[in-house]
This record gives C-alpha cells, structure tokens and sequence, in this order.
C-alpha cells in the first residue's frame, strides 16, 4: 500500500490507483474515534508543523487533531508574529523549521505553488493546506471520501459544484479527484466565476441552478467570498442569493437521497439557505469528521525520513 | 522445498486441543471472550470460538468476538520505506472491561506482534485477564512473552507458513528449508 511521494501538493498528480488508495485506508482511522482512547502511537517522536500564511480555523484545527491522534508532536507557526514579518524567505523558512527537524510541514499560502517549492528544497513531508486559486487536496479527499461512504460507487455519480468556481482550490481539488474516479462532474454559478476553460477538465458548466440540480446526486457548494466582492464578478449578494442559493425548493427537485456538501466556513442564508444547511440530506458535519480520518490517512501514507531506512 | 510441521488432519487435532483446554480454564462462560489478531489469527480465532461454543453447549452469539489489527501499534513503522502495511479491521464491539479475553494468533516468534496488541487491546479499556493462544511457537523471542496455549512448538529461524481453508482452500503449517 503505498502513494509512493513524500509530499502531498495536488490531486491533479494523483491517479485513480492513488485515489482508491487513501480511500481504502481511511476507515482504520475512523474507528478509532469510537474508542475510549483516541489515539495510536503511530508518528510517536515525530515532528508536524503547520505554517499557515492565511487564516484558517478548521483545516489548522483538523491537521492538528489528526497528527495529535497519532501522537506526533503538533508546533503551530503563527505568521504575523514570525520571522515572516521581519522579511524571511519561505525557503529560509522551510530550511529553519527543518533544521528543527520538522518531519511534516503542513502549508497554506495565498501563492499557487508556494507548498512546491517547499517541496523540492526540503526533504520534510510537505502537505498543501490550500495554495492560492490551485487546490486543497486533503478537502478534495475528505469530499471524496464522504461520497464514496454514502455512495458506494463513483462510476456514473453526478455531483454538481456550485457558486465561486473561479476562485476556488476546492473546486479544482474535487474536479481532479471525481473526474478520475469515473464521475459526471458538473459546476454552476455566474459567469464571471467560472473559470474560462472548464470544459477541458472534463465537466459540465450550467449558468443556470435550477437546469443544474435536477440532475445532482451530490450538491457541493462552495462559500461565496465576500472579501472578493470589491472586484464585483456578481452585481449584488441580493441577486446571487436569488439565482444561485441552495434552497429547499430547488432541492427537491435533485435525485432521491441527494447529499448537501460544504467545505465550510458556511454563508447561512448566502450560498445555502438554513434549513438546507440543516436538513438530513446535509452531511456538512460528518465532512468535518472524515476530515480528521482522512488527514491521519495521509500522514501515514507520506512518507518522510523514511525513505532512507531499508525495508524488513 | 518445505517441510510439513501440522497436515489437515493434526492441523484440526491441535485447534481441538487448544479449544478444550482454554474451555476447562474459563468456565465462567459469561466473562470470555475471543479476540482474533489479523489476519490468519481471525480465522482460527472463529474456528476457536465455535469449538467452545459447542463445548459449552450454547450458541456460538453469546461468547463475544472481535478482530484486532496491529499496524498502527508496529514498532517498526520506520522501516517501511514508502510502502506502508495494509491496516485491517480492528472490530471489538463490546466493552471489555472485567472481561477475560483469549487473544488468539497464528504464530509466535519476536513476540512484538502480541506486544503491539496488549497495546491496542489497553486502548479500550482495563479486561480482567488477557490470555494468549498461538496456533505454533517458533522460538527466538526478544521481548519476555509466552502463550499460555500452545498447539506446536517449532523451534525455527526459517519463515512458518499456516494456510488454512478459509483462505488458502486447506490446512496446512508448513515450514521453508
């Protein structure tokens, strides 16, 4: 069983093989968080630190749990009281954080491909924590995995994204992943969030919601970032709520037993309307939990330092 | 070439005996159960399971089961390279405490296996006994750890292959030469 690389940076280089891999590994760890003691000594002695240059609550507290429950030790780098401010590089960074022998750096950057240069200058497992518009590959596995647990199958799965296409890494995550694993991908939202040549990947582009969710087994939706709303890509948070709000009403016009996804943080009667949000086809929360698996998942398949020791 | 330590035949004998005696040390039917460690270990811990059911004369549903699963405990994660074992199921569906436990393995050789194990089975909570029972001992331990049931002992530094019909169609202990 093996990912064969010592970083994780996108899941435009995995393929299905790959994919099915941390799939399969996932529920080991799952079950660990039924029992009395939470926790494997599997990364014991072993260093994970996350570095992220962005806010994050969620994914930072996910990594963190998960590392924990394997009983590495967790150092979180706080950027605006760091070196950072005083002009470091993030190679000198990275250098200093593995001269402190740091096994895994865990890195969110504004700057699509800040995690791979980490990567080919260090020899610590770099896992990407969401780099610029490029992607969120543990979002896109722990969405993956979600489905693949309610679902069973991929094969002829229609799961449709929607709202900020554009500028999201979750979006290109899941894409990459679902289009290899024999899924009918399909994304909604404005124009002027969906990224020009979509199609290529593989995906079908809908403008209108209503047309789109008739069809979804799975309804992803991704946040509307409001601090992005000064560039004005939609006229008015009033108009998109109107078109592209994940309503009751257009829900049950979806496939029997549609799943309601969301990589969180959730705009509440912005992008999903509340009772949505909180409606049993809703498995939001048990993302949050197949997060924590998923990231332990990953974790033990990377393989840092090991790579020099001999097999047996 | 290899050589055959337990055919079918003695193969069964061996699982007879280990049921009967670990029945005789634990009448008190209510507190055992039976835990198999992945992956061979599951099966004859099945097999274990309804021999003692039968000697007791009740359904094989009433003495509790599960299956454990060691890689997360391994000591030896590190050498590994970038190909990880395979995690398999580790399943104990009832609470183990004041529960006397039959832990049940194929083979007993460093002994770090059922190490990792006692580790795992502490996890989900205190039982009131942990006993061992290996299918063969093959020597050469390195931590200080004994079954309490033994079916063969084979003293070998050679690999001791169990096949057992679940998997493999047939029963069979054989060793490499």
């Amino acid at each position: 069983m093996s990912l064969n690389r010592k970083d994780l940076l996108g899941l435009e280089h995995f393929d299905r093989k790959d994919l099915q891999t941390v799939l399969d590994s996932v529920k080991p760890f799952k079950s660990l968080f039924t029992r009395s003691v939470k926790k494997a000594p599997t990364l014991i002695g072993k260093t994970v630190v996350t570095l992220f240059y962005e806010p994050s609550t969620r994914t930072k507290t996910s990594f963190e749990i998960a590392a924990k429950r394997l009983s590495a030790d967790v150092v979180n780098v706080v950027i605006n009281t760091s070196s950072v401010v005083k002009g470091e590089s993030l190679i000198d960074t990275g250098k200093t954080l593995e001269a402190m022998k740091a096994d895994y750096i865990i890195i969110r950057h504004s700057l699509a491909g800040a995690p791979d240069i980490l990567a080919r200058n260090l020899s610590a497992s770099i896992i990407n924590a969401g780099d610029g518009f490029h992607e969120h590959p543990t979002q896109g596995l722990l969405d993956l995995y979600t489905m693949y647990e309610k679902k069973k199958k991929f094969e002829g799965l229609k799961v449709l994204l929607v709202g900020d296409i554009l500028h999201s890494r979750v979006a290109k995550s899941n894409i990459w992943a679902l289009t290899k694993m024999g899924a009918e991908v399909a994304v909604a939202g404005p124009p002027t969030l969906i990224p020009i040549g979509i199609e290529n990947l593989g995906v079908k582009v809908y403008y209108n919601l209503d047309e789109a969710v008739k069809k979804a087994d799975v309804v992803n939706i991704l946040r509307i970032q409001l601090e992005r709303q000064k560039e004005n890509l939609f006229p008015s948070v009033h108009e998109y709520v109107e078109l592209y709000q994940l309503t009751k009403e257009r829900l049950a016009t979806a496939r029997p037993g549609v799943l309601v996804m969301h990589p969180g943080p959730m705009n509440r009667g912005i992008e999903i309307s509340s009772d949505v949000a909180d409606s049993s086809n809703a498995v939001i929360n048990e993302q949050v939990t197949n997060g924590i698996a998923v990231r332990m998942a990953v974790l033990y398949l990377l393989s840092p330092k090991r790579k020099n020791a001999s097999a047996g | 070439m290899s050589k055959i330590i337990l055919d079918a035949k003695a193969f069964q004998n061996v699982v007879d005996t280990i049921s009967k005696e670990i029945f005789e040390d634990n009448r008190d039917i209510s507190e055992l159960t039976i835990v198999g460690i992945q992956n061979k270990g599951v099966f004859l811990a099945k097999r274990i399971l309804t021999i003692v059911a039968k000697l007791a004369g009740i359904d094989r549903e009433q003495i509790s089961f599960g299956t454990l699963d060691i890689t997360l405990h391994r000591d030896d994660l590190d050498n590994f390279g970038s190909n990880m074992p395979v995690i398999k199921d580790t399943v104990i569906p009832f609470d183990i405490s004041r529960k006397n436990i039959i832990l049940i393995d194929d083979v007993l050789y460093t002994g770090r296996t059922v190490r990792s194990a006692l580790d795992v089975l502490m996890d989900f909570g205190r039982p009131k006994s942990i006993q061992l029972a290996i299918l063969v001992d093959r020597g050469f331990r390195e931590l200080p750890i004994e079954a309490k049931y033994v079916g063969v002992k084979y003293q070998s530094e050679e690999f001791i292959k169990v096949e057992c019909e679940e998997t493999d169609g047939m029963d069979k202990v054989t060793v490499a030469k």
